[in-house]
């Protein structure tokens, strides 16, 4: 559902390459599965799983502008009529953002884990102050603890959706960074063979 | 008019007894509703803010009076109206002159600066020259009472007239005349075309009178509750000094008249007094008309706008004050009608604000005033004076003769914002004869005058937009005169604070909204983000938009004009480039004048779109015209869930409800449409059937309670008017349906959702009554106190829901338009943190009564008593929504208040009520260099109880500044802290109690100690703060020992939690922490 939701987004948003599209469907459940198999060329898994982990901050902020500009009544947003449908489609959005949250801190567990084991030490150090980010934002989250992050009722609020907002764009930055930097190491690797 | 007058306004009574009560008052105070504003409701709405407490007593005074204020000119009225406009003249002037020059004393540490809220200076005798200025004034001030956008209209065009023979010279501010008064209620007329919904048309001037009794009759009202208020929040009323000054006061009434001397009255107020003795006289005969005098004082803050002058005045007048004991004569009360009562039978009526409560209009001008504490306390006094020429209109004449000698103060001119009044508007000139006649034997007095425009050279050239700062007339403005925290004593004024007034010039102040809604946290605002950090002050906007106005102008068209690019309403602010195109003052788009538009229903003339009612009141509504609505406007529709568990019925709450709902059951709000439905439960959910034909009401019981549904879904929810024998019937019958019930159990989460299947369809208001945890079904709650924790200081744990049920049916709610009102009547742990979470997203309010038992603990049976009558009759918006848009380069982040945010601009309130407040956090993202101005404007769509969808518009605009200094000079330290109190509450949830606590010391270190980086020529030893921020550290200090900051026990601290939640928004809550 989530990705047929994304695509239905990113067709009608259309500022998304095309590339995106495939990394869509493949779900970082393969990805993950895959690469627990074959522990001796770990960058050659990062690459294939920084793909993944790389399309929940673009999803993440293709959502956050269809929060914020609500694509479906731009303008009529007053409107008592529209205001279940305002409503849910912000809860919907917010539940789908939510579900992604654990995948994507997963993976980068995931990585860091291999790095360990690989003795990358290097690499390691790149990625661990995000898994320290990540385990902060996850366990400092609201009380109520249904909801892990993304509340409906507060992401409305500017400031919080400008923190997620950008927040995505980092992550976007550093996991585009953190490919390139992967697939330059495995061919590094491979050619040193 | 305010026929019901005998009721008294329970929310009003919430405000402030709160902190003497103790937690259980706080609660109260919560209960007034999010917003602080149920006092305003009441006829002397713009008293709200002091009077709170008040209410409750003197609810019998109230209505006595109504009588005359229906009557417009009363009894009292019926006095030789010229003569006392004569004497008004003469006193007004006389004592201008006479104020001109204490000016200085403003400055003095104690007296200025308090202005007002307080109570403390409950009975001033009343200075009656006082009173008419700051009517005047505030009719010149747009405000958002319904009179007075009209007006104000009529004030700054036609009556200025009548000035204008008087006193050129005294353009600045003097509106005062008594010709402001009747302008305002006269105003109404003017416009045809707009709906006002009772204007008494009439000749302007002949309504003059009826103006003036207005004025006399508020102060009376105001004098009940700033009895109360005084006493309340000035335990300790300064001793009488047996001042010379006073004497003839004393000897004619028995009051003895105190003089504010205390804080070190300038030498000045004895003029003024001496000017006031002959109203003075005037007052002893009658008791009661003095302490209507007196009263007035809070309500009465002038205008910013008013020309210092008058300001001094007010303060002469101030300083005479009777003690509090004489304060309270019950016979006035009688003679005075009471406002609020007529508001809240208006408020039914919704959005029409009722142009017949004349004497509104002055109230809300006073509160605009209030900016300028000098100001206000002046304007305070003000009111008195009319009551004084009632009885008595020959004194007038005496005060003129008051010696002008006045001393030359420079202290006037230095205040920031903007003195200068340039020259009489325009409108002015066109004085309407009749009145110059009553103003001519003033003009001898008003020589004296001329001194003014000598003291102030440079006021004129201030005009331009920015409004420069009047320090080039003096050195320095009041606001930023440093103040030695450390050294200063007499911090706190004996005088109501009244909200600073934006640095404008005085046309554009006079448009301003009134700070009652529309509030900024800093009046002058930083041209960048960088400014603002170096400040450390918080940047926020307090609103109140659906407050009771008194007068609001009410606009029928077929287009409503609005900005093509950013959908801004067309208000006072915006720039006509041309006869056809207007420029946003939001985004700057320019845009064509309709057709429409072009033709003036006020002067029926065409091709003056600047004269509209749209661009003349800065608070206006709209009936909004079919492309605002996608389905027809909802019918007004209340659903009560009630607990009749065994703890419910020990606790008694039902009598009580149901008595106050036999009570207002005509009152409430709504049309023929108008339907009601009732829900109870314990371990099961009844429902009645109430269905029109019946014999009896039948009760439905199921339970299912895991899997709730409706029995007869259409009859549930029956037309009250067709059914209200059955209605009655339930509700005598109801307090003893339950009496041997054993069952202790709670089903509250599945009474919501049936709750909520019910109200689905239509939308509406749900009052949930709970007196427990829910402990059945969806939503129960198990107890998350740990009585071993309940002395620990360290951690207040649980601020937070402990589960969303709550919240996700507030959010199905909220989408419904529905919203959810909780009042919670408890003696126990009931996890309000996790409760509160079904109001506070629906947009419904939250009253606690802790420990609530309708014998045991008579204090919250009557509090309760009062809220619900407040509750019950106060107006209501339906599935509103309220959209704040500012200027290009601000921009908003985080709201405070309930409600669903449902865009970044938009929010979305199921319901909307007076009391509901929110706040506003705004960050500037692109400098404002190239602008001078910046303006602010939320619009509220909603449905009225009757139907109508309306659209009601708030714009406020600010200046711009580029300097620390002025940034400074500007602040609004109330409407900071009641911000700084919102997001503290709101870091207290996220993250701890700790952490609020020290992000609001923080607030107050951070922001003196930028000051005093900043100003160089200061000692560093000592802790400065400019006079705008002095009452800073002391407000902070205040807010942390609130119960909400402060408690130690969990369990209370929900209590509390809720209280500020109430309070978000309230403007009153700096005041209220005061006490």
């Amino acid at each position: 559902m989530s990705d047929c939701w994304t695509l239905k987004l990113l067709f009608h948003h259309g500022t998304v390459p095309p590339e995106t599209y495939s990394l869509l469907n493949v779900s970082p459940f393969c990805h993950c599965t895959f690469c627990c198999l074959d522990c001796t060329a770990p960058f050659a898994h990062q690459h294939l799983l920084v793909g993944p982990a790389f399309h929940h901050p673009a999803h993440r902020i293709i959502a956050f502008d269809e929060l914020r500009t609500d694509f479906k009544n731009p303008i009529d947003q007053g409107n008592p009529a529209r205001a279940r449908e305002r409503l849910k489609n912000i809860e919907r959005i917010c539940c789908l953002l939510r579900k992604l949250v654990v995948p994507e801190y997963s993976i980068h567990g995931l990585f860091c884990l291999m790095f360990l084991c690989a003795a990358e030490w290097v690499t390691l150090g790149l990625n661990i102050p995000l898994l320290f980010y990540h385990l902060w934002r996850y366990f400092h989250r609201p009380a109520d603890g249904s909801e892990v992050m993304y509340d409906a009722v507060s992401i409305m609020n500017a400031d919080i959706l400008n923190y997620c907002q950008k927040e995505s764009w980092c992550k976007l930055a550093f996991y585009l960074l953190s490919f390139f930097y992967y697939l330059y190491s495995m061919v590094y690797t491979l050619v040193s063979f | 008019m305010s026929a019901p007058a005998g009721s008294p306004h329970p929310a009003a009574s919430a405000r402030i007894p709160p902190k003497f009560g103790g937690a259980a008052a706080s609660g109260a105070a919560a209960s007034a509703g999010p917003g602080s504003a149920p006092h305003q409701q009441n006829g002397p709405a713009q008293n709200q803010m002091q009077v709170p407490s008040g209410y409750g007593l003197h609810h019998q005074n109230y209505v006595a009076p109504s009588g005359h204020y229906s009557q417009g000119p009363g009894k009292m009225i019926s006095l030789p109206l010229d003569t006392q406009c004569g004497d008004y003249y003469s006193a007004l002037y006389t004592v201008p002159t006479q104020n001109v020059t204490p000016s200085t004393a403003n400055q003095q540490p104690g007296a200025q600066q308090m202005y007002s809220r307080g109570p403390p200076a409950p009975h001033i005798v009343g200075s009656t020259p006082g009173s008419f200025q700051g009517a005047a004034s505030s009719a010149s001030h747009l405000h958002t009472s319904a009179s007075q956008p009209y007006s104000s209209f009529v004030n700054h065009y036609n009556s200025p007239a009548m000035y204008s023979a008087n006193t050129s010279v005294a353009s600045q501010g003097f509106p005062s005349t008594c010709g402001h008064y009747a302008m305002s209620t006269v105003s109404n007329t003017a416009y045809p075309s707009v709906s006002y919904p009772s204007l008494p048309a009439g000749d302007t001037y002949g309504q003059m009178f009826t103006s003036q009794n207005a004025p006399t009759v508020r102060p009376v009202k105001d004098n009940s509750f700033s009895g109360q208020n005084t006493a309340v929040s000035h335990p300790s009323p300064l001793p009488p000094p047996p001042s010379q000054q006073h004497h003839q006061q004393q000897s004619l009434s028995g009051y003895n008249t105190l003089t504010w001397s205390a804080p070190g009255l300038p030498s000045t107020q004895d003029n003024l007094i001496r000017n006031h003795t002959g109203s003075l006289a005037i007052v002893n005969n009658n008791p009661t008309v003095t302490d209507s005098l007196s009263c007035p004082v809070m309500q009465n803050v002038q205008s910013p706008k008013s020309s210092p002058v008058v300001s001094t005045i007010l303060s002469g007048s101030s300083s005479t004050r009777t003690p509090p004991t004489a304060n309270h004569p019950v016979e006035p009360v009688t003679s005075v009608t009471q406002p609020s009562e007529l508001l809240q039978q208006k408020g039914v009526d919704s959005s029409s604000t009722t142009s017949s409560a004349s004497p509104m209009p002055n109230s809300y001008d006073a509160l605009e005033g209030g900016s300028y504490p000098d100001m206000l306390s002046s304007s305070a006094s003000s009111p008195a004076p009319d009551p004084a020429h009632e009885p008595d209109p020959a004194p007038a004449p005496a005060p003129a003769s008051a010696p002008a000698p006045a001393l030359p103060q420079p202290s006037k001119m230095a205040k920031p914002f903007g003195y200068g009044y340039p020259a009489l508007q325009p409108g002015y000139q066109n004085a309407t004869a009749p009145l110059t006649s009553g103003v001519q034997p003033s003009n001898p007095v008003y020589s004296g005058f001329q001194q003014y425009p000598q003291h102030y050279p440079g006021v004129n050239q201030l005009s331009s937009s920015l409004g420069g700062l009047s320090l080039q007339s003096s050195p320095q403005p009041e606001s930023l005169r440093p103040v030695n925290l450390t050294q200063e004593r007499n911090v706190l004024p004996m005088t109501p604070v009244w909200a600073p007034v934006p640095n404008l010039n005085a046309d554009l102040k006079k448009l301003n909204c009134s700070p009652d809604s529309f509030r900024c946290t800093l009046t002058n605002i930083p041209q960048t983000q960088a400014l603002l950090n170096k400040a450390k002050l918080p940047l926020g906007l307090l609103l109140h938009p659906f407050r009771d106005l008194t007068q609001l102008p009410v606009i029928t068209s077929n287009t409503i004009v609005r900005c093509r690019s950013c959908r801004t309403y067309i208000n006072p602010f915006v720039s006509f480039i041309d006869q056809r195109r207007w420029k946003c003052n939001l985004c700057y788009r320019v845009n064509d004048v309709p057709e429409e538009f072009m033709y003036n229903p006020l002067t029926r003339s065409y091709g003056e779109p600047h004269k509209r009612p749209e661009v003349q009141n800065s608070t206006v509504e709209f009936i909004a015209s079919s492309d605002y609505m996608l389905r027809p406007p909802q019918p007004a529709v209340y659903l009560f869930v009630l607990d009749v568990s065994h703890n419910a019925v020990e606790a008694g709450y039902l009598t009580i409800l149901c008595q106050s709902l036999l009570e207002n059951l005509d009152k409430l709000p709504g049309d023929s449409r108008t339907r009601i439905g009732f829900m109870t439960f314990d371990s099961t959910i009844h429902f009645y059937n109430l269905q029109e034909g019946l014999s009896q009401p039948q009760m439905l019981i199921v339970s299912d309670i895991d899997d709730v549904f409706l029995p007869t879904p259409d009859s549930l929810l029956v037309n009250l008017y067709e059914s209200k024998e059955l209605i009655k019937d339930l509700l005598n019958a109801l307090p003893n349906m339950f009496t041997n019930t054993r069952e202790t159990h709670s089903a509250l989460g599945p009474a919501l959702q049936a709750a909520f299947k019910l109200m689905s369809p239509t939308g509406g208001r749900v009052s949930v009554f709970q007196t427990q945890l829910p402990s059945l079904g969806a939503g129960l709650l198990q107890s998350r106190e740990d009585p071993n924790q309940r002395s620990s200081t360290k951690v207040v744990q649980h601020l937070g829901p402990a589960t969303d049920f709550y919240k996700k049916l507030a959010l199905d709610c909220s989408g419904q338009q529905t919203a959810v009102d909780l009042f919670l009547l408890s003696s126990q742990y009931s996890d309000l943190a996790s409760l509160a979470c079904m109001s506070k997203y629906s947009a419904g309010c939250i009253y606690y009564y802790p420990s609530f038992h309708s014998t045991h603990n008579p204090s919250q049976a009557e509090k309760l008593q009062k809220d619900l009558k407040r509750y019950l009759t106060r107006k209501i918006g339906f599935e509103a929504v309220m959209r704040i848009r500012c200027t290009k380069g601000l921009s908003m982040h985080t709201f405070h208040g309930n409600f669903f945010v449902r865009s970044t601009d938009l929010l979305s309130l199921a319901n909307i009520n007076p009391d509901a407040g929110f706040a506003v956090q705004l960050s500037i993202e692109e400098s404002l260099t190239d602008t001078s101005l910046v303006c602010f404007q939320t619009a509220l769509l909603y449905t009225s109880s009757k139907g109508e969808r309306r659209i009601r518009v708030h714009t406020l605009c600010l200046p711009v500044v580029n300097s620390l200094a002025d940034v400074y000079a500007g602040v609004d330290v109330q409407a900071a802290i009641c911000l700084l109190a919102n997001m503290a509450v709101d870091r207290s949830i996220s993250s701890s109690l700790s952490d609020a606590r020290d992000a609001l010391v923080n607030a107050v270190v951070d922001s003196l100690s930028a000051y005093g980086s900043t100003v160089s020529n200061l000692q560093h030893s000592a802790l400065m703060a400019p006079s705008s921020l002095k009452l800073f550290p002391l407000y902070v200090l205040a807010l942390l020992k609130q119960v909400a900051f402060y408690t130690l026990l969990s369990l209370i601290m929900y209590l509390k939690f809720s209280d500020m939640y109430m309070k978000k928004g309230n403007l009153d809550c700096c005041f209220l922490i005061l006490n």
